[in-house]
């Protein structure tokens, strides 16, 4: 395993460790996104039925807000007892930190998902089922998106004052297009006849945003670290 | 620099009149002629996104600090043009179609743009020392994100892509256009390098500050 | 372990917009000095100590490791031992993965052994599997400062590292920096507790709002010296 590789299986480890110890982010992140789909739905279910499209939209915004909050809170575990400074001023190559808390988060949403599609399957009669692999496709890069320029805006607010505000301020509009792309291909895949070319489009989209995204984020990673 | 202004100063004088020349569009009457200026505001309004991009690059990757002048000149700039951009679009729309807001694309894009622009202005008013480093990967994000936001939106309301919103324009009334062009073309680069150079010279009255009880 | 032998520490400044956290800090250190950083709170000692660990970039002025800058980033990092004053360990990790995590993020080879010896020299060996969480402030230092020392770093930064120590604990910490300065190390050590490290440190830098002045390491003790400093200044 060469060297960076090498220490973002470090830092995945240590970040599972950290967390499985407790189970404070996942649980509480799993259970604020349950609350997010219920509140929506009590706004979106008119006569006891869900306006069109309305279960992708829920879930999508239900994955926006919960990654937020588990982004800050990740981040708040390495500003407690300035950990960060540590990750930070060890030899290691500062973009395979980025990847390694990346993944983490990803994990970390990706445990959430697993409750929240079938929750939403549940709840609107979505064919999450039949449309297994796509939806699998598509959420994943959703999130990777979502995560990739979050992790990258997290970690450079650390330091920062009103962190907990402007994190979302700084992340919403920025993944505008991965929530479109998401909602849209979603929306594609639980209609009555599912349409998987229109699924195909926002599914292409979203990974070239995700390797814009998470290449942008690589390179801007050390200079926006570093003071 | 005072020749630019007094020609700027001049073509704002005389737009007026050039507008007024323009002929009349058959289903709008008078208020298409918002568009005169609403146009080229939303070309500096992009004008302006580009340039703080390029300068939060200069800024992060080549190393110069005084790049942060120019970035925090345009990302303001970005936020006045685009103000401006997204009340006189209404304004149109109002007229044109009846309604106050249509999610077409470029309407919404150009929102979300000017949304990532305002985050901007509230980090480096906020976030506290070395906000301008944070800023300045804040505003490459969205230059970098410009196109996806285009697509996506283009393609979010229906799946084939809508019909242009802009109608075509015959010659007489390109000229008062591109005579308006020309004109906010001036006041931006005006604005843009009298704000950065607020910046320098911000940045050496504090340098003199720290310099003054220096042994 | 590596050629760095001097530390060059010439004008160095820190502004933060018009505050002056530190102005014209220049001294050096040389392999088997105690060089230490004494002032009241405020005074700039962990900003100096941050600049020096490469984590901030001094706003004048310059630092060389030898013949290395912070340019070198991963070179110089990789000879830099640094006890923050938070610590830097992760409360939830036992002592021996907090270690083990470092060690690994410091690419070293025989992690396992090296954290075996440094939970040893801790004396916490027994206590090695608990959560760092449960720890006292003194247990938590001594596996923060071995964690500081594993990866063998030439140049040795601790803020305030004497904090809420008792007496045992301080007697082992200065009987390690001892050991490390006859191992040829260079020690940036910043504190409060003057009667402790009186006769410990090669020189001592007075920094008192940001500046320095030198201590004339004679006239009185440490502690009479120093506030005499504080009081000129």
């Amino acid at each position: 395993m060469n060297a960076f590789a090498r220490i973002v299986w470090f830092v995945v480890k240590k970040d599972l460790t950290v967390e499985v110890r407790s189970l404070e982010i996942l649980s509480t992140t799993m259970f604020f996104a349950v609350t997010v789909v219920l509140m929506f739905s009590f706004g979106l279910v008119v006569d006891g039925r869900p306006l069109n499209d309305v279960a992708a939209a829920i879930l999508w915004v239900a994955i926006a807000f919960s990654g937020t909050l588990a982004l800050g809170r990740t981040f708040e575990r390495e500003r407690h007892n300035d950990t960060l400074r540590a990750l930070l001023l060890a030899p290691a190559d500062r973009p395979a930190l980025y990847v390694g808390k990346l993944l983490g988060i990803l994990l970390l949403l990706g445990l959430v998902e697993l409750v929240l599609v079938p929750l939403i399957g549940l709840l609107f009669n979505a064919p999450v089922i039949q449309q297994a692999v796509p939806l699998l496709l598509l959420v994943g890069a959703g999130t990777l998106g979502f995560a990739a320029v979050g992790t990258l805006f997290a970690a450079m607010l650390v330091r920062a004052r009103s962190r907990d505000v402007l994190l979302p301020i700084m992340l919403y509009p920025m993944t505008v297009p991965v929530m479109i792309a998401g909602v849209r291909g979603t929306a594609a895949l639980f209609q009555p006849t599912p349409d998987a070319a229109v699924a195909q489009f926002w599914l292409s989209l979203l990974a070239a945003f995700d390797v814009v995204f998470v290449v942008l984020a690589l390179w801007t990673f050390e200079p926006v670290m570093t003071d | 620099m005072l020749v630019m202004m007094a020609l700027a100063a001049g073509m704002f004088a005389v737009a007026p009149w050039m507008i007024d020349a323009a002929p009349y569009e058959a289903t709008m009457g008078l208020v298409y002629k918002i568009y005169f200026f609403h146009m080229p505001s939303a070309w500096m309004f992009l004008t302006a996104a580009v340039v703080a991009g390029v300068a939060s690059f200069r800024l992060l990757f080549l190393k110069r600090p005084r790049a942060d002048h120019w970035v925090t000149a345009a990302a303001e700039l970005a936020v006045l043009f685009g103000a401006f951009t997204l009340v006189t679009g209404p304004l149109w729309a109002r007229k044109a179609w009846g309604v106050w807001w249509v999610w077409d694309a470029r309407l919404t894009s150009s929102l979300m743009l000017f949304m990532i622009f305002v985050a901007y202005t509230l980090l480096r008013k906020y976030g506290g020392p070395g906000s301008d480093k944070l800023g300045a990967g804040l505003a490459l994000f969205g230059m970098a994100n410009v196109p996806f936001i285009y697509v996506s939106v283009n393609y979010w309301r229906t799946f084939h892509p809508p019909t242009s919103v802009v109608p075509t324009l015959p010659v007489e009334m390109g000229i008062p256009l591109w005579y308006c062009v020309t004109a906010f073309t001036l006041l931006f680069v005006i604005l843009l390098r009298l704000r950065a150079r607020l910046e320098h010279q911000r940045a050496r009255v504090e340098a003199l500050y720290l310099a003054e009880d220096e042994a | 372990m590596s050629d760095l032998s001097r530390l060059i520490v010439t004008d160095v400044a820190r502004h933060y917009g018009r505050r002056k956290a530190l102005s014209q800090i220049s001294f050096t250190c040389d392999a088997g000095e105690i060089v230490g950083l004494l002032g009241p709170n405020g005074a700039g000692k962990s900003t100096l100590l941050n600049i020096l660990a490469t984590l901030l970039a001094p706003s004048l002025g310059r630092v060389e490791y030898g013949h290395m800058t912070a340019d070198a980033g991963a070179a110089v990092r990789a000879q830099i031992g640094m006890l923050g004053h938070d610590l830097f360990l992760y409360p939830e990790l036992t002592a021996r993965e907090n270690l083990s995590f470092f060690g690994h993020l410091y690419g070293l080879r025989d992690v396992a052994e090296r954290v075996a010896s440094a939970l040893d020299r801790a004396s916490l060996a027994s206590r090695a599997d608990d959560q760092v969480g449960g720890f006292s402030r003194g247990m938590r230092q001594r596996v923060a400062l071995e964690r500081a020392l594993l990866h063998d770093p030439k140049l040795i930064l601790l803020d305030e590292p004497f904090t809420g120590l008792d007496q045992a604990s301080t007697r082992a910490l200065v009987d390690r920096l001892k050991d490390r300065q006859r191992a040829g190390c260079l020690i940036v050590l910043a504190t409060h507790d003057l009667d402790v490290v009186d006769g410990l440190l090669t020189r001592a830098l007075f920094l008192i709002n940001g500046r320095q002045s030198m201590d004339p390491q004679s006239g009185g003790s440490l502690r009479e010296r120093y506030q005499q400093a504080v009081a000129g200044a």
